[in-house]
């Protein structure tokens, strides 16, 4: 994973609310085995109209969108992230996402900024006609109007994305620790400890 | 020193945690991966490249579900037909290929035990009670239903649990729902969920591990409690967890990959310990009187957009939310409604029972029991059967549900996902509505502009024969 510090750029005042994962990328695209060139079928319904955000002039490779409160609802799938990133969002700004989603786009560099609904309403309003800047050190969100929103996010997924770790990597060097687990389930829980056929 | 009080979610939760981090992210031990082709190929791909192995293939357990057509699979001859679509053909057989590849079991699509990866898990004692359970797809919350922690994940914590059995989370918080008193006729675990979306809204449960209680969540057989953590994630909860009781112990016991003997023994001494301790606190709790709860439709395109099926749809501005009535005109808009119509004038053309959320044998027999003696409406275009796996439809047969199926003009199919998401060749064709007994009702969901109203399968019945959305306790 690339390292990921700040997102600066034209951002998408998409704004709405509960935008599910079929809307952000329709199952029939879920059919490839690869991660790559779903940004041709994101928000494809949306986008099937000439007039869409996504695609006009101002918007088009934006690399930041603003959208409504539960972003990512529905389905785990994590195509919805390769989508965002196909289409050059590696920031989403909203009042919340949903759990999978947000855990989704953190794992493909995607920050998810959670904002309140009034910081999100401006946001909106900056974005028709400028840019908006996101630094993930400080953890703010500025515009060239002296707007300077603060934003949380946890600990471990900021120091994760600021350097690019390789998760499983990480969790591989835990090997011993894993082992050790095993071993105690063995004892305490034998029937979860083997997943075979019990004759 | 007593310990302090603890809920089910926290007690499974702490017997995880292999270690806790400074920052409190858990490293937690997974005891069940189930594994489907659509959201595996590229987790796959990711280990080969890097050279990483599965660390626990006899944990995991894979079966196609979402791609399969539910026509026949195999000629007369025994041979494999071949699917048409070559995308969904690929990706299928990337499945075929990786397992064997990485030493995991398939369950493959001719063999009497394939079905939907939610309805196998249960039905194969692979899913037990107090296990952590993970899947690649959102509706895992299914397992709850035993008193698992089973929760939907992303391709990258696929390849995270293939690599190393184990998930790097935080602890949600907990959110305990009871549903007091008893069910109403004509009323059904699905019209209890929907009902529960409908009171948190889509978004209410984020963050949120829910326990459903109270006696009408107590009262539910497996089956039933299998049909409300189904949907937890519509109303945006990870997890849903139901306390395992002696009705899940005589549901789980005999399985193939349950427990026997001495183990079976301590399992259920163990499990026994499971439920949440008196005394114990969630972050949230929300209270349902169970008399509230009628059969219920979604009008709407969001599971949220539930209601009693002897109301009307509602007018956008009766929300109090500026964006909620924005969405309710798109909602409107979408599914070809009118404000004020009654919802028992929406006239549908399509039916579909099956999906994770009601497949299983009592689904199939509450919507035989309404069919039977009974044929489809004419404005009702296509009506299918779609059981949750080939033990389900083996079962059906037996007690000759199939016939109550086809004579009342329904499809009688193989197990598989189906028109819950179409990403097989059934759809529902655009502007046309389904009576679904599937979990989500979003634009383009069964279709690209198909329209959706979710409902349980005696409410299913009762629109095939109605041919328009029906209060199934006028039919019986």
């Amino acid at each position: 994973m690339e390292p990921l510090r700040e997102v600066a750029g034209r951002a998408i005042p998409f704004g709405a609310k509960n935008v599910d994962t079929d809307v952000i990328i329709p199952a029939h695209w879920l059919k490839t085995i690869t991660r790559d060139g779903l940004g041709q079928g994101a928000f494809e319904t949306l986008r099937a109209d000439p007039d869409n955000l996504f695609d006009s002039a101002n918007f088009k490779g934006a690399p930041i969108l603003i959208a409504g409160d539960n972003f990512g609802c529905g389905s785990s799938r994590e195509h919805a992230a390769w989508a965002l990133l196909d289409l050059g969002i590696t920031a989403v700004i909203a009042p919340s996402f949903s759990d999978i989603f947000s855990s989704n786009a953190f794992k493909n560099g995607i920050l998810t900024v959670v904002l309140p609904q009034s910081a999100i309403d401006r946001l909106m309003e900056v974005a028709q006609t400028d840019p908006v800047h996101i630094d993930l050190g400080s953890q703010t969100v500025t515009t060239p109007f002296q707007d300077r929103f603060e934003f949380e996010i946890d600990a471990f997924r900021k120091a994760c994305l600021l350097e690019g770790l390789d998760e499983v990597g990480l969790t591989l060097s835990r090997d011993s620790a894993i082992s050790a687990y095993e071993n105690r389930s063995r004892g305490q829980t034998p029937w979860l400890a083997t997943g075979e056929l019990v004759s | 020193m007593a310990s302090k009080p603890r809920t089910l979610y926290e007690k499974i939760w702490d017997a995880h945690v292999v270690e806790r981090r400074d920052d409190d992210t858990c490293l937690i031990y997974i005891d069940r991966h189930l594994v489907h082709e659509v959201t595996s190929p590229q987790a796959f791909e990711a280990l080969r490249l890097a050279g990483r192995t599965v660390r626990r293939p006899d944990l995991t357990l894979a079966v196609p579900d979402h791609n399969l057509p539910t026509t026949a699979r195999r000629d007369a001859a025994g041979l494999p037909i071949p699917i048409a679509d070559l995308e969904s053909a690929q990706q299928l057989a990337a499945l075929t290929r990786n397992a064997p590849e990485f030493g995991i079991r398939l369950i493959g699509d001719a063999d009497a035990e394939q079905g939907i990866v939610h309805v196998v898990g249960p039905e194969q004692g692979f899913s037990l009670p107090g296990a952590t359970i993970v899947c690649g797809d959102s509706h895992t919350a299914c397992h709850g239903g035993l008193g698992a922690l089973a929760f939907g994940i992303g391709t990258s914590e696929v390849e995270h649990v293939l690599a190393t059995q184990t998930l790097l989370l935080k602890q949600s918080k907990a959110m305990e729902v009871r549903v007091e008193g008893e069910l109403g006729p004509g009323v059904s675990a699905k019209d209890v969920v929907l009902h529960i979306t409908g009171v948190l809204r889509a978004s209410g449960g984020t963050g949120y591990v829910i326990e459903y209680t109270g006696s009408a969540i107590r009262d539910l057989s497996v089956e039933g409690r299998l049909t409300i953590s189904n949907m937890a994630i519509e109303h945006g909860a990870r997890a849903g967890l139901i306390a395992p009781d002696e009705v899940t112990f005589a549901y789980v016991k005999g399985r193939p990959y349950a427990p026997k003997g001495a183990e079976w023994d301590a399992a259920v001494t163990w499990w026994r310990t499971l439920a949440t301790d008196p005394g114990a606190s969630y972050d949230k709790v929300v209270v349902i009187d169970a008399a509230d709860i009628a059969p219920s439709v979604t009008w709407g395109t969001s599971p949220e957009d539930v209601l009693p099926i002897t109301g009307f749809v509602p007018a956008p501005e009766s929300f109090a939310d500026p964006s909620k009535q924005d969405a309710a005109r798109k909602s409107l808009a979408y599914m070809g409604l009118m404000a004020g119509q009654k919802l028992t004038d929406i006239e549908v053309q399509n039916v579909f029972i099956g999906s994770c959320t009601n497949s299983r044998i009592e689904d199939l027999r509450a919507a035989a029991a309404v069919l039977k003696g009974r044929t489809k409406a004419a404005n009702v275009r296509w009506a299918i059967a779609v059981p949750g796996s080939g033990l389900v439809k083996r079962q059906a047969e037996a007690e000759g549900l199939d016939q109550i199926f086809l004579a009342a003009g329904f499809e009688w199919r193989e197990p598989g996902c189906s028109a819950c998401l179409a990403m097989n060749p059934d759809k529902v064709p655009a502007g046309e509505r389904c009576a679904s007994t599937s979990n989500r009702n979003f634009v383009g969901r069964q279709g690209p502009g198909a329209r959706t109203h979710l409902l349980s399968p005696a409410m299913a019945a009762a629109a095939a024969v109605t041919g328009r959305l029906a209060d199934v306790r006028e039919l019986s």
